[in-house]
């Protein structure tokens, strides 16, 4: 038996909030530095399932924020406060000022979360490293945040850090609690800086890894930043004899739906904005670090 | 299943009948010197006697009037493919994916009053059909099932039709896709000279063949169908064996790998306009970009004046968002903030040509190339991708020749 079809019979869509926006308030803004903010948001939905769809989210992921008329664009989650998802954003293009010029109980758009996440609970019991570099390392900030309420879950915990000036690093503070109170070893670099500061060094971030303490053969490596920069360090680590296995990194791609469908990510055979941002590095190794791809 | 005869005066009734099931059928034309699709009421629109003469960046129709000296009337499916493809009946275009109104409790968000027509495509070719089996893949099969491609995808009927000669840019037979249609149709012609094979693939199919009710012409026995069906077939096969151009197989592609820095590369990009023409007409390439628009839709903008329907506006409306093809050629495509990844033709290009033949073996289980080669026809410099990938792969196929016969090629 087939269905005589008929134009009332015509499919309807399903409602896929993957596609589709569910409104976010802005509650409150801080400002970081110059061109640098994070946003609180409430979202909005009157179905608490879309809350729990936001606030479940895993580190390194990311949601799609759109601003009405100017656009949407890609933005890593930063952490989930007191019911408010936590967004930090480097006001660069023209859908980031737009979001930078918001006031306070303005509303957004918000499709996610999207992409992978750091396997966090892979590794248990392991020395974690984490090596960033430059501005706004949001999706290595939110794990190594969780990473130090869970100390007691991993070994050693070091946090690697360059900027061109020491003026540059964001979350100054947070730096200074993960060393004091986190017990965590904690480097930075300024790569331009001409005086050095207490605790900075004059260099690059991979300089530091000879200064890390940790077991080798026991570890897990958190990346994030230019990926010159991440370059560097997997050869420093491999002269350091960490295996590539261990390290895990995070890229940016142009991501324009989030959802593997619209071409624009492609690293090989991968869509990052499904596959990634956070890949095992193995995974992409035949194509990363190959300008072009 | 039930195979007939369709005397070419019966077309109507196949048009009746489906239309009398709800279907709007889009059906083959000649538009502007080419073979197009779009809604058409009657089979006297078919292109009668149009076949096309291609070459590398040249598509040209011309009409084969029918010659009383010639044994052969006017068919309406000697050509063998225009531009389109099935794509943009499912993937379209242009789509608007959401809206968002002011209300008083604040913005709220929803999907558009989308309703997929039923469509009856009459004139889809074995590649055609291979590409629609990779845009399912990707849409509808994938993590995130694209909604307005699937429901549409459900509403769509397939007419399709066995090629009975190839173009000189056909490649099909190399990728293992034509000339026939062995799946994914619901109705299949085979044209002959008075009238058509026709055969039903699917239940809706079958019906339809029921009620179309057809007899057999006492001048034209089944048996004499099958012998002149055979004949054609054998001419088909001669036809394909004929196909001049070869695709390297899916694992000599797999070589590709080996040629991300190829200095073939710099040599296409002298040529390459990056005008993105190949992506458009390629039946399986699936990029696209959002575009945001404000105002109060009242005024609606460019990009969604597919979608918008006046007397459906809410004046609340205050943005929408809508998807459109886009093509990895643009300078924009890779762009992040402020950076491009690939600045280069010549990396936009191998972009495009290692992700077709490579990478979306990795992704989708083939190679998403299907022979039709309408990307080498509306080439405007006439670049020839079954050219590149076998002077890609040149040496390396040498290799794999010596290796396996111990003689140097």
């Amino acid at each position: 038996m087939s269905v005589v079809l008929h134009t009332d019979h015509m499919v309807h869509l399903p409602k896929v909030a993957s596609f589709v926006p569910v409104p976010a308030r802005l509650i409150k803004k801080d400002q970081e530095s110059d061109g640098l903010y994070t946003l609180h948001l409430e979202i909005c939905s009157q179905q608490p399932e879309h809350i729990q769809q936001f606030a479940r989210f895993q580190f390194g992921q990311f949601n799609m924020l759109s601003i009405m008329g100017i656009g949407e664009i890609p933005i890593s989650i930063m952490g989930w406060q007191d019911g408010l998802l936590m967004h930090t954003i480097r006001s660069v293009g023209r859908v980031s000022e737009a979001l930078n010029n918001l006031q306070p109980g303005s509303q957004i758009g918000l499709r996610g979360p999207f992409g992978q996440g750091w396997p966090l609970t892979d590794f248990t019991g392991r020395d974690l490293i984490f090596i960033t570099a430059g501005l706004g390392c949001a999706p290595v900030v939110a794990a190594i945040n969780y990473a130090v309420a869970h100390k007691q879950q991993y070994r050693r915990i070091v946090i690697l850090q360059g900027v061109k000036h020491h003026q540059d690093l964001l979350w100054q503070s947070k730096y200074d609690e993960w060393r004091d109170k986190g017990d965590c070893q904690v480097l930075l670099a300024a790569s331009e800086e001409n005086k050095r500061k207490y605790h900075w060094r004059l260099g690059l971030v991979t300089e530091l890894l000879e200064l890390a303490e940790f077991d080798p053969s026991h570890c897990s490596v958190m990346m994030c930043g230019p990926e010159i920069m991440m370059l560097a360090a997997l050869k420093q680590l491999n002269k350091q004899q960490v295996d590539e296995s261990e390290v895990y990194l995070s890229l940016e791609r142009n991501f324009q739906c989030g959802l593997g469908s619209c071409g624009h990510c492609q690293l090989g055979p991968y869509f990052v904005c499904k596959d990634g941002p956070v890949f095992h590095y193995p995974q992409i190794k035949p194509w990363f670090g190959h300008t072009g791809f | 299943m039930r195979k007939q005869y369709l005397p070419k005066d019966s077309l109507p009734a196949l048009y009746e009948a489906l239309r009398k099931r709800g279907y709007k059928i889009i059906a083959p034309h000649v538009h502007d010197g080419a073979i197009v699709f779009s809604e058409q009421h009657s089979p006297d629109t078919l292109p009668w006697g149009w076949q096309e003469e291609t070459e590398p960046g040249r598509y040209q129709l011309q009409h084969t009037e029918r010659d009383n000296k010639s044994e052969n009337p006017a068919r309406a499916f000697a050509w063998n493919n225009g531009p389109q493809g099935i794509k943009p009946w499912l993937f379209k275009p242009k789509q608007e994916m959401w809206r968002a109104e002011e209300t008083e409790n604040g913005l709220r968000f929803r999907q558009p009053d989308y309703a997929a027509e039923p469509i009856a495509f009459i004139g889809a070719r074995a590649c055609d059909l291979a590409a629609l089996n990779l845009q399912d893949k990707h849409f509808i099969q994938g993590h995130y099932p694209d909604p307005f491609y699937s429901a549409q995808r459900q509403q769509l009927l397939l007419v399709a039709v066995n090629c009975q000669r190839s173009a000189s840019t056909c490649f099909c037979t190399s990728t293992g896709d034509g000339p026939e249609a062995l799946f994914g149709y619901d109705l299949l012609l085979d044209e002959l000279d008075e009238g058509f094979l026709i055969e039903a693939k699917s239940e809706v199919g079958d019906e339809i063949l029921v009620e179309l009710a057809l007899e057999l012409p006492l001048e034209l026995p089944l048996d004499a169908c099958e012998q002149s069906l055979l004949e054609q077939a054998e001419q088909q096969l001669q036809q394909a064996a004929q196909q001049q151009r070869k695709m390297p197989s899916d694992s000599e592609l797999r070589l590709l790998q080996n040629k991300l820095d190829d200095q073939r590369w710099h040599e296409i990009a002298e040529k390459c306009l990056a005008c993105g023409n190949c992506t458009l007409v390629c039946p399986t390439c699936f990029c696209s970009k959002q575009e945001s628009n404000s105002e109060k839709l009242g005024e609606v903008s460019l990009a969604s004046v597919q979608t918008f329907h006046p007397e459906q506006s809410d004046n609340n409306d205050v943005a929408s968002q809508v998807r459109v093809w886009d093509s990895c050629f643009s300078e924009q495509h890779s762009h992040i903030a402020g950076k491009n990844i690939r600045p280069e033709i010549s990396q936009r290009y191998r972009q495009w040509l290692l992700h077709k033949l490579l990478m979306w073996q990795e992704q989708f289980g083939r190679s998403g190339c299907v022979g039709c080669g309408r990307c080498i026809s509306w080439c405007p410099v006439g670049i020839d991708l079954v050219e590149e990938a076998n002077l890609l792969l040149r040496s390396e196929l040498d290799q794999a020749v010596e290796q396996a016969t111990g003689e140097r090629p």
